[in-house]
């Protein structure tokens, strides 16, 4: 009797260990990226293409920043220089038939407004991203604001 | 002595067997042209390539780092614009009139006026608006090697580039460098430049 209840016991612990290990191993939770174990690196995805030249794309809801209709490949914002005000800003915006940047730029935290864009909203590509022809990640019953000129 | 009778004598010295050794120092002037001129054109080539510029740290540590992230360095078809494609003209006048002009830079390297990324940067506006000013008044002849106005098909291009070249390059009202500043090269501080 007594033999028994250890090999019942060692039998059991040899159970939950199998099994303890399948879950280390599985994680457990499957990620968008699907199963893949902590120890396992999944070939990168293909990089999107982002599209060439389009109209403005319409906001999907309120205070949404814009998305970027147009490739921005190689324009660089820095302390030195600012490609996207080149077009974007005030000064060229009429020439160049580009978007004028929001005069919510040119406010500080604090509410100051400045006479130029505020050193908080310099760095555009912070907030304002390319569109990629890429599908959604997951399904979902995400609807736009209608009232932003969305159908 | 008349003018016939010199001619005469001239082609008489020619013939007598002592001018055998002026036709040497010719036949040697000769071959040592073509030598001379060969071999020129050879090292002018020689130092119009990549390897060459790169070859002082100055230019591989600096601008051909940052040339290397843009599209004259890799794109989808894998032509390439090399440093002397922008930076020398192809025509052979214009060619050596930049040449003779470069000597400042080997003077540049031998006192060292930018061997260090701080004392680099801290020329990078003066040498910048050195190659704007040079692209502006020739009319940025070097893009156009590669990029003739003639043979762009508007069909092909982004909105925004259809309307900036035809309104302003078409026009002649403004030159390539005019817009596209800054394309192989990170820029200076821009402060003051116009249209930025």
């Amino acid at each position: 009797m007594k033999r028994l209840s250890y090999v019942v016991m060692v039998l059991g612990l040899a159970c939950t260990t199998t099994l303890h290990a399948q879950e280390v191993n599985s994680g457990g939770v499957e990620s968008l990226r699907g199963t893949a174990t902590l120890d396992e690196t999944k070939k990168a995805e293909t990089m999107k293409r982002v599209i060439k030249d389009k109209n403005p794309i319409a906001r999907n809801y309120v205070h949404q920043p814009p998305m970027v209709p147009h490739q921005t490949r190689g324009y660089r914002v820095d302390l030195n220089s600012n490609k996207c005000l080149t077009c974007h800003g005030w000064k060229y915006a009429a020439e160049t038939g580009a978007t004028k940047v929001s005069l919510t730029h040119f406010e500080t935290r604090d509410g100051k407004t400045l006479s130029d864009v505020s050193p908080r909203r310099y760095f555009c590509s912070q907030c304002h991203v390319t569109q990629a022809d890429a599908k959604p990640l997951v399904d979902n019953t995400f609807e736009p604001v209608e009232s932003l000129g969305n159908e | 002595m008349t003018k016939a009778n010199n001619k005469k004598g001239f082609l008489q010295y020619l013939k007598s067997p002592n001018s055998a050794g002026l036709w040497f120092i010719l036949l040697i002037g000769f071959a040592g042209g073509i030598i001379f001129w060969g071999g020129f054109n050879t090292a002018l080539e020689v130092t119009n390539t990549e390897e060459f510029c790169i070859s002082c740290h100055e230019m591989e540590n600096n601008v051909y780092e940052e040339y290397r992230e843009t599209i004259h360095y890799s794109n989808r078809s894998g032509v390439r614009a090399t440093c002397p494609d922008c930076h020398v003209p192809k025509e052979w006048t214009h060619k050596i009139i930049r040449k003779i002009a470069a000597s400042k830079e080997v003077w540049g390297k031998l006192t060292g006026i930018i061997n260090t990324p701080e004392k680099f940067n801290g020329h990078r506006r003066s040498m910048a608006e050195r190659e704007w000013k040079r692209m502006k008044e020739n009319d940025s002849r070097e893009c156009r090697n590669c990029h003739n106005f003639e043979y762009m098909d508007f069909s092909e291009q982004g909105n925004r580039s259809v309307k900036m070249h035809k309104d302003a390059l078409g026009t002649g009202e403004k030159t390539c460098i005019d817009c596209h500043k800054g394309i192989a090269h990170t820029l200076p501080d821009m402060k003051g430049v116009e249209n930025w």
